[in-house]
């Protein structure tokens, strides 16, 4: 039985609320088939994500569970209802942080989180509360009276993610959390997201930056051509599809094809890049050695440890962000 | 720094999703009209000086002229008598219109703000109303400072005008709902509210009996006033203000013309609002 028959509720064996099922998922828009009859389940609390590269069907995904785009064929469940029976019940208890933000700039920071917070019909009361909040999680107290226009791409995001917890949401539905935002942008978001899993938030993030995913996320489905490649946990991915370490070496770029025959044999598995020979082994020190001794001399050459980006090259034959 | 762990009680336990099934237009025309107050100024500036200039160089230029030439008067009455409720009647409308039209090529595409709203359990046809009616709002004040300074420059007598003020609000919605469901429904828009503006609004204008009796135009511009809400609410506003004969059966037209192109309006422009956000 896959995870996606079991029952949505919790069970006597302490099997984990489904708040999202998904069955036979599927998207067509003409010829083009954007989501592909996928099975998911995300679990009350999980950090949950979709991982693939641009045009995967992850964002057509994400905007089928948020009940703003209507499903071709397939079934899917969010909090128990059908999105295209109960679109406004589930919407209710979603916060979305859409990939491109759509703050409205004429309105300051502050004015900004109230509109929000008044179309899901909350108090006046409630929300000037919420506000002080939001500002303190978002660092945004000091640009409260000023215009969005006038702030930075990261401060908008950050204003993005604010504006969706303003109904303290159930599930928080993140597209692209961090394209476009600088190193330092990027981390201030991720300690944010992770204090909000820490109170029980479950997030649903897709994104194609691998250090995201593995930062941020409990489980990943990777996604690639509207399709499941694969689901587990990042460390559970990378143990399943690629070995402990990889050796990077470059010999330059006439000769890394040309000795990738020999290079073959002396791990479990090589993958050829037009700038470099990835080769996977659990001692990758053990296998240098081995190239040196050969006679083979690579002009540089890198030990580390499998990324989730050898996950994505092992599944598709591609990397992620090319 | 200070504490970023937010307080939590769940959107489970504290929203009402029946109230916003009844409320949300009224939501999103309150954020609407927060958004037009941060042109306050513009706003108030504009409704007070568009009549004066109407009424200084049309209503009291032209008129002096007009007057000087036909003692009669027109249709039996002084010009700017004969001006005043078409005057007001296309100062509501275009009003309307940009209220209703520009703020929805925005929402759409420019900022996208629609979408935003759709991802909260408002719907799109609520936003659609809300849209409308915070255009309608606007329309209203505009309408009441253009209907004031109509009475005190004498160019309307006695309270009976006041019902000016409503069917120019119901023209003004019929045509401003329509146009609304239109700009939902256009994908290429980069010229298309110049368009309306140049060859529609401003024939309509011209074209309604506004400045002259529709029956003096040749024939086939009189058919521009036939479909032009405009002239239906200059010849009701007329039949109201000084008592322009209109027949029973007339009124029954202009009212029904009116009510059918809200109608339309309203279903396209639902219409297209949802199909839209679901895009």
């Amino acid at each position: 039985m896959s995870a996606a028959d079991s029952p949505a509720s919790p069970d006597s064996q302490g099997t984990p609320e489904a708040l999202i099922l998904a069955k036979g998922l599927r998207k067509e828009y003409g010829d083009f088939t954007a989501v592909d009859g996928i099975d998911f389940r995300v679990n009350r609390g999980e950090s949950f994500g979709f991982l693939g590269p641009n045009g995967a069907g992850k964002s057509t995904t994400m905007r089928i569970i948020a009940a703003t785009l209507t499903r071709t064929s397939g079934e899917i469940t969010i909090l128990g209802k059908d999105p295209e029976v109960s679109g406004p019940e589930i919407r209710a208890h979603l916060g979305v942080v859409p990939q491109q933000d759509n703050l409205d700039n004429a309105l300051t920071v502050e004015d900004n989180l109230y509109v929000y917070g008044r179309y899901f019909g909350l108090s006046k009361k409630f929300i000037r509360n919420k506000i002080e909040d939001l500002l303190a999680f978002a660092q945004l107290e000091e640009k409260r009276g000023v215009k969005v226009e006038a702030l930075s791409g990261g401060m908008k995001r950050r204003l993005t993610i604010a504006r969706a917890l303003v109904s303290e949401p159930e599930i928080l539905m993140l597209d692209e959390p961090t394209t476009g935002l600088d190193p330092q942008a990027r981390h201030i978001l991720w300690d944010r997201l992770f204090r909000l899993k820490e109170q029980g938030v479950t997030l649903l993030i897709t994104t194609h930056y691998m250090d995201e995913a593995e930062q941020l996320c409990d489980r990943l489905m990777v996604m690639d051509k509207g399709k499941i490649m694969a689901e587990d946990s990042p460390a559970g991915l990378i143990k399943k599809y690629s070995t402990k370490e990889v050796l990077e070496v470059r010999f330059g770029a006439d000769r890394n094809a040309q000795y990738a025959d020999q290079l073959r044999g002396m791990c479990e598995r090589i993958e050829v890049l037009p700038d470099r020979v990835l080769m996977y082994s659990d001692d990758c020190e053990a296998v240098l050695h081995e190239v040196v001794s050969k006679g083979m001399q690579p002009t540089t050459s890198l030990v580390r440890r499998s990324s989730l980006e050898d996950v994505f090259l092992r599944l598709t034959g591609r990397s992620l962000v090319e | 720094m200070a504490a970023t762990d937010l307080s939590r009680q769940g959107s489970l336990h504290i929203i009402d999703v029946p109230k916003i099934l009844r409320w949300g237009s009224i939501y999103i025309a309150q954020a609407r009209i927060r958004n037009m107050l941060q042109w306050k100024w513009s706003i108030i500036g504009e409704s007070f000086a568009t009549p004066m200039f109407y009424l200084l160089s049309i209503g009291i230029g032209i008129g002096k002229f007009v007057n000087s030439h036909q003692a009669a008067g027109v249709d039996g009455v002084k010009y700017l008598t004969f001006l005043a409720p078409a005057l007001l009647a296309a100062a509501c409308i275009q009003g309307a219109v940009g209220e209703a039209t520009f703020p929805v090529l925005e929402g759409f595409k420019w900022q996208k703000g629609f979408f935003a709203m759709n991802a909260t359990p408002i719907s799109g046809r609520q936003i659609a109303n809300g849209v409308l009616l915070a255009a309608m709002s606007r329309a209203a004040f505009g309408c009441i400072i253009y209907y004031s300074a109509l009475y005190i420059f004498g160019a309307l007598h006695g309270l009976h005008t006041l019902w000016l003020i409503p069917v120019t609000l119901f023209a003004a919605t019929s045509f401003a709902v329509l146009m609304m469901g239109v700009c939902a429904a256009i994908k290429n828009d980069d010229l298309f509210l110049n368009m309306v503006q140049r060859f529609l609004i401003v024939p309509l204008f011209l074209f309604s009996g506004t400045f002259y009796s529709l029956a003096s135009m040749p024939k086939f511009l009189q058919i521009i006033g036939w479909a032009s809400p405009l002239w239906h609410a200059t010849e009701v506003g007329r039949w109201i203000s000084y008592g322009h004969h209109v027949s029973a059966a007339a009124l029954v037209i202009h009212f029904s013309y009116m009510a059918i192109m809200a109608i339309v309006g309203f279903k396209f422009a639902h219409h297209h609002f949802t199909k839209r956000l679901a895009k």
